[in-house]
């Protein structure tokens, strides 16, 4: 038996969220009281496969079919659940990012494993197993069993903290049969920028609204992310009137976001926003409007010009960086 | 070519939620339903499909796990413009039951995709679009932003981590929509009202289906400490408290 996690890397380097997801992994498994083992998809350093043990996995399963290139939902279902079966699999831990939506479902009706989603704390129980997750995007939050003999979950980014080890994880090849003609999708072009903090991993994030009043304007916010390194992200209507690209679109129907702090600028704190961001560590509101409801939400605020505050706020971040 | 579009039936999202029976059941007490945002904007996407003379799309139909309160939002479908109507009679419990219940109607159906928004704003589970693809056995593509079709071909793109990838793909399969798909959700025009109630909206029996999940039951967030109001014209005392009292920077 064994808690199963799927890992992600990044040209041979995994992310943060993979460790998270093995932190968390680590502590299933010690109240189930078994093993945790990883599942690396595509070429990867065996030192950098050893530091999964570092936060708690004891074998690591690594995966180098070349058909596994591009996201498959089908494939990887496919090379997921054989693992599982193999390992007798009774969690199967993914992030709750794109790749973890798309295959977490998939591997529920595969294993006929109840679902729990967007996790962010560990599970209440285990007999029966027990989550806890936010409904009514953020509204409410729900305590939901999960019925069944094998349980897929997925965790929220940047919610749960890294738990070291000193595991020796064991690193095994595992060659899946998987072939050309397996794979329905083809990727015809990626336009994928590197280098940049995504806004779904980072720990600070500066955000502005329509108080900023205008594309131009956005100068401040970006040096002051610059200078927290922070990502930027924005309010609904300022995507929608595309002074800022959809990427940045936090809330409701945009994304989804945890980070530590969330400063909000010039954004007066509509429902659908703050469905959002209610994960957010620390929330911080600079509004011109007192009784914006963003107040409401936040932990510190101050009612002035976004376009004086920020600026300030700048200087002053200077001065104690030096 | 057909199109399918999954439709969720769910509280407005302005709704203020409570909760019955020792906190065990949604109040759904004067509650306003509305069409799952993202499923009405998938609905919005293929109908523009099927307006665009370049593509094969000619018919969109609209398809629900829902009870007989469920038709006034399908009608609303039906306003903006789906051709017709299926609502499999059983109320929707959990998205397993869900899903499998939507593929034993459209196992049998002829279709080049079927359209899921990617979460519904109601229990959040990510999961009854993917599902679907399995119990289908059909490729799926997720978070897709965008879905073009030329003539019998289909191309989406589909978010990932820091940007998009342009995928071609085989039909029939499911497609898991996100926002971007289209912009502004289509409103009903009168004459489509109209035209609503004269449109095929067929009732078909539920298979069973095993539930997996069970809500036990809820809780509304706590109330926070109120907000610490820093003067504007001491924000030097912001940097300080996010220092040294939150230690986030």
């Amino acid at each position: 038996m064994a808690v199963l996690v799927f890992t992600e890397n990044w040209d041979g380097k995994f992310k943060k969220l993979s460790f998270e997801l093995v932190s968390y992994a680590q502590k299933v498994a010690e109240k189930l009281n078994v093993p945790v083992v990883a599942i690396s998809i595509g070429k990867v350093a065996e030192e950098e496969l050893k530091k999964l043990g570092d936060y708690g996995a004891d074998k690591v399963v690594s995966i180098t079919n070349g058909y596994l290139k591009t996201l498959d939902n089908q494939v990887y279902t496919k090379v997921i659940s054989e693992v599982a079966q193999k390992e007798n699999a009774k969690v199967i831990l993914l992030s709750h990012n794109n790749t973890g939506k798309a295959l977490a479902p998939r591997l529920s009706v595969k294993l006929k494993a109840a679902m729990g989603s967007g996790l962010t704390c560990l599970p209440s129980e285990v007999d029966p197993f027990t989550v806890h997750k936010k409904v009514f995007t953020g509204k409410a939050s729900a305590n939901v069993e999960l019925n069944s003999d094998i349980k897929v979950l997925t965790l929220s980014q940047n919610s749960f903290k890294l738990i070291s080890s000193d595991n020796n994880a064991t690193i095994e090849e595992y060659s899946t049969g998987i072939q050309e003609s397996d794979v329905k999708t083809r990727v015809t072009s990626t336009d994928k920028q590197t280098g940049k903090l995504l806004l779904t991993d980072a720990e600070i994030v500066v955000s502005g609204g329509r108080g900023m009043k205008s594309p131009d304007n956005w100068g401040p916010i970006e040096e002051l992310a610059e200078l927290l390194g922070a990502a930027t992200a924005c309010s609904r209507p300022v995507s929608d009137e595309g002074w800022r690209s959809h990427e940045e679109h936090t809330g409701q129907t945009g994304k989804i976001i945890a980070p530590n702090l969330y400063i909000a600028a010039g954004i007066s704190g509509a429902i659908q926003h703050l469905a959002g961001i209610s994960s957010a560590k620390y929330l911080v509101a600079i509004n011109t409007d007192p009784d914006a409801p963003i107040f409401e939400a936040a932990d510190y605020g101050i009612v002035g010009d976004v376009h004086k505050i920020l600026p300030e706020l700048i200087s002053i971040v200077k001065e104690n960086k030096s | 070519m057909r199109i399918f579009v999954c439709l969720g039936n769910v509280p407005d999202t302005t709704t203020k939620v409570t909760f019955t029976e020792n906190n065990s059941v949604f109040n759904n007490t004067g509650v306003q339903w509305i069409i799952n945002p993202w499923d009405e904007l998938a609905l919005t996407r293929a109908m523009e499909l099927k307006e665009d003379t370049g593509s094969l799309v000619e018919k969109v139909t609209v398809i629900t796990v829902g009870t007989k309160s469920a038709e006034p939002t399908i009608r609303k479908a039906l306003a903006i413009g789906a051709d017709d109507a299926i609502r499999i009679d059983a109320e929707p419990t959990d998205a397993y039951a869900v899903a499998a219940k939507l593929a034993d109607v459209l196992k049998d159906e002829d279709f080049g995709f079927v359209m899921c928004g990617i979460e519904s704003c109601d229990y959040n589970g990510f999961a009854v679009g993917g599902m679907l693809s399995e119990f289908l056995n059909l490729p799926s593509v997720s978070a897709v932003s965008g879905i073009e079709v030329e003539g019998e071909k289909v191309s989406v793109s589909r978010t990932i981590d820091g940007g998009k990838e342009i995928m071609s793909i085989d039909t029939p399969f499911v497609a898991i929509v996100q926002k971007g798909i289209s912009i502004e959700p289509r409103i009903p025009a009168m004459r489509g009202i109209m035209m609503a109630r004269k449109k095929p909206l067929n009732v078909v029996e539920a298979s069973n289906a095993e539930i997996l999940t069970n809500h036990k039951s809820f809780e509304l967030p706590q109330p926070k400490p109120p907000c610490k109001m820093i003067d504007p014209e001491n924000v030097k005392e912001l940097f300080d408290l996010l220092q040294k009292e939150a230690k986030v920077i």
